[in-house]
């Protein structure tokens, strides 16, 4: 078939994710030709920081595009165009004319910025960028990462300052090496991955200069904003040498995009560790008042940019996780459900893992976990139902806090991730949430959303329909729960949520 | 009473010694308590070892009760660790098939549906985990019958419904039809279930190489077959499948 002059070709995706970077070659259909992965280090100096060497991931993410496109069998003329996606906002600076990085990448989970947002904040606290950023002042984000490195390397604010280093997520960091490096690389950006800066302004899709001047970060460090699905360049070398790289989308975003989700109100949701849930808002950015944060969703070439709301619940894989290796009630994760499914319901039990406090739409960290609702009558199987409850309540949370920022109530969710593979966790989420909860028949949503973006800008895909088309559903599940009953449990989630709240006396 | 045999008598006190807490004994003890030569014991131990009924610590010498005991005790695969194993290579399934895919488990003297993937059309389908479905008459039912004994019984045992004029119903009929599943390696139901439908199901295996459950695609039999015969390459895609859920739960390759 690939000796087929007429033959489509292919387009490649690269995922430069927080453990491992991998690539995936697909077909017209969307299909997986061929996946290659490869994970690096993780690097923890100190409690609470966490690095990765962005000189490993760059040899990784050569060897894994090499290695896909060998066992996809297909020749680089064949593959018409490659794509980006990335964990967002872990922060790398490095030497514009070596291409050497100045310091180890600082990942988004690393809290050290911590002292620097609150100081940040001055006397207007966390929402002091909100308006213009859709971000509350928080040490995921990468401006003060830059901040903290420019004070933290020695002499580095000066070369700065003189144009001799560049910024980059790990988009930027990807594509200007693989366009070339110090040999003529692009540095460039998307608009989802710079969303995420707190130094892009929603409202222009521009650097805010002020808000640079207040993180005192210099200008001349940061890359080009561009749409999420443009070429930028060519690979200047490699397995992919002259094809054009067409596309950068944050991890989310680039899940948001395989699911197609290309209508307002339309969202998806990601369980994995913890789980992530966008919903496309359509044109205009919506400001959150119940602790979501507002971001850009993706932005085709010249189109008009998409927003989207976006709401992260920390503890959801994480707490099936904990049943099994600090209770030991479980020997794998799937037997969650098995454990769930031999009683008929929660006996009572409610079970909010606020671990390190409750994110949205509460943020409350002075809250830690409760099991509420205990009596005798309690078996290990009423908690796992529980364990299984908590990730249900927590989606809906998230969505009733998008209806109510948004005015836009989500239709149906669909839904990826390893949990997925949990057939009671889904219905529990459809009955809670009273929508369906649709899965597609592509789990590597994150990759062939990457994929999407760059085969739209090549014209391998001529239009988001056509991307549309490719979406199958593999399962859904259908609101099974009676109303009085959702109501009646619903209240007891809050009462339990409620329970958890002043746990911790001093916040420090 | 029968006369017992004297070796497996002998096993059974060297595993009673070694139960209980976390017991290490050397090859003396154990002889010298059960009150056996060292060479009787020893050859005892090797073949438990061989086994796994019985582990020996590399560097004391000692023995100690093995792994596979444990799993004897709890050796029944868990369906949603299946589930979740096979949820990748089932969606493979369903797109290169173009067909509804369902993996089924022996429950009650029928097929327990534990994952369904939709026919990717975009039609209008219905989730069909946790349905039950009979063994003598569907695609996975028969593979279930030809390759786990219990499933046979339980197959022969039943009361056997005739649902289109194509069941089997007759002992000597099914025989004969899991003798041809035993020597393809693959099950079919054409139109003995449902009017019109047709399914093809193979075997999926565990570490041990047994039959665990068994994958295949349903759909209209205009669909499934051609010129008088299941189309071979559905019959490919489907015994594919089946081998990687088998290799990703720990069967060597077949």
């Amino acid at each position: 078939m690939t000796d087929n002059a007429t033959h489509p070709g292919y387009i490649a995706a690269i995922d430069q994710g927080t453990t491992s970077s991998r690539c995936i070659v697909f077909d017209t259909d969307g299909r997986i030709v061929g996946v290659e992965q490869k994970e690096h280090e993780q690097i923890f100096p100190k409690p609470g920081w966490v690095e990765h060497d962005a000189a490993e991931i760059w040899t990784n993410v050569q060897e894994v595009v090499d290695g896909a496109v060998r066992k996809a069998g297909v020749g680089r003329d064949e593959v018409k165009a490659i794509g980006i996606t990335n964990q967002r906002e872990t922060t790398v600076l490095w030497d514009k004319t070596t291409g050497e990085p100045v310091h180890n990448a600082l990942v988004w989970q690393d809290t050290r910025t911590d002292a620097l947002c609150r100081e940040l904040g001055r006397n207007v606290g966390q929402d002091r960028f909100r308006r213009d950023t859709g971000l509350p002042l928080a040490s995921y984000f990468a401006g003060p990462k830059i901040r903290w490195l420019l004070d933290n390397v020695e002499g580095l604010r000066e070369r700065a300052e003189r144009g001799e280093i560049l910024f980059g997520t790990m988009d930027s960091w990807v594509i200007w090496n693989l366009t070339g490096g110090t040999n003529g690389g692009v540095h460039v950006t998307d608009v989802t991955n710079a969303s995420r800066t707190m130094l892009m302004n929603l409202h222009t899709m521009a650097w805010d200069e002020k808000i640079c001047a207040s993180m005192d970060v210099p200008m001349q460090v940061l890359p080009e904003i561009r749409s999420s699905a443009e070429v930028y360049g060519h690979c200047a070398g490699g397995a992919l040498e002259g094809v054009p790289v067409a596309s950068a989308l944050g991890d989310q975003q680039a899940a948001l995009f395989g699911q197609t989700c290309f209508e307002v109100g339309e969202g998806k949701s990601t369980y994995g560790t913890g789980t992530f849930l966008l919903m496309n808002t359509g044109h205009k950015p919506v400001n959150s008042y119940n602790g979501l944060l507002t971001t850009v969703g993706y932005r085709i070439g010249d189109e008009k940019p998409v927003f989207a709301l976006e709401g992260a619940i920390a503890v959801t894989g994480a707490l099936v996780q904990w049943m099994r290796d600090q209770m030991g009630l479980i020997s794998t994760a799937a037997e969650i459900e098995t454990l769930a499914s031999s009683v008929e319901d929660n006996g009572g039990a409610y079970f909010v893992p606020a671990f390190s406090g409750l994110f949205a739409p509460y943020w409350r960290s002075d809250a830690r976990g409760v099991i509420a609702g205990l009596t005798r009558y309690v078996t290990k199987a009423h908690l796992a139902r529980a364990v299984l409850e908590a990730t249900a309540w927590q989606t809906r949370e998230i969505v009733d806090a998008m209806a109510k920022d948004s005015g836009v109530e989500l239709t149906a969710l669909k839904v990826d991730g390893g949990m997925t593979s949990n057939n009671l966790l889904m219905q529990n989420i459809s009955d809670v949430l009273d929508a369906p909860v649709v899965r597609p028949m592509v789990a590597e949503t994150t990759c062939l959303g990457a994929a999407y973006a760059a085969g739209l800008a090549v014209g391998f895909w001529p239009d988001t329909d056509a991307l549309r088309a490719n979406w199958r559903r593999a399962a859904e599940w259908t609101p099974r729960m009676e109303a009085d009953v959702r109501d009646r449990e619903y209240k007891s989630w809050l009462k339990a949520v409620e329970r958890t709240m002043g746990w911790i006396e001093e916040e420090n | 009473m029968a006369r017992s045999i004297q070796s497996l008598e002998r096993a059974a006190a060297v595993l009673r010694l070694l139960a209980g807490g976390e017991r290490r004994l050397g090859l003396s003890d154990i002889a010298s308590t059960l009150g056996l030569a060292k060479g009787t014991a020893h050859g005892l131990l090797r073949t438990l070892q061989q086994e796994g009924f019985v582990e020996q610590d590399a560097v004391s010498g000692r023995y100690q009760l093995g792994a596979e005991l444990l799993r004897l005790g709890n050796s029944y695969l868990d369906v949603h660790e299946l589930r979740a194993r096979a949820l990748v290579w089932s969606d493979d399934l369903a797109r290169s098939s173009g067909e509804a895919v369902y993996l089924g488990v022996l429950h009650h003297g029928g097929v327990l549906v534990v994952h369904h993937v939709f026919r990717p059309d975009d039609s209008r389908q219905v989730l069909e985990i946790g349905v039950m479905q009979p063994l003598h008459c569907t695609a996975v039912g028969k593979v279930l019958a030809a390759y786990d004994p219990v499933a046979h019984a339980e197959m022969m045992d039943a009361e056997r419904e005739s649902f289109t004029e194509r069941t089997l119903t007759s002992e000597a009929a099914l025989e004969e039809c899991l003798e041809l599943v035993r020597a393809r390696g693959w099950a079919s139901d054409v139109e003995e279930t449902w009017d019109g439908v047709a399914s093809l199901a193979a075997p999926i295996l565990d570490r041990r190489r047994l039959t665990v459950g068994a994958v295949g695609v349903t759909g209209a039999v205009e669909r499934l077959y051609r010129d008088g015969e299941l189309r071979p390459e559905l019959v490919a895609s489907v015994r594919d499948c089946a081998r990687a859920v088998s290799r990703d739960l720990g069967a060597a390759r077949f």
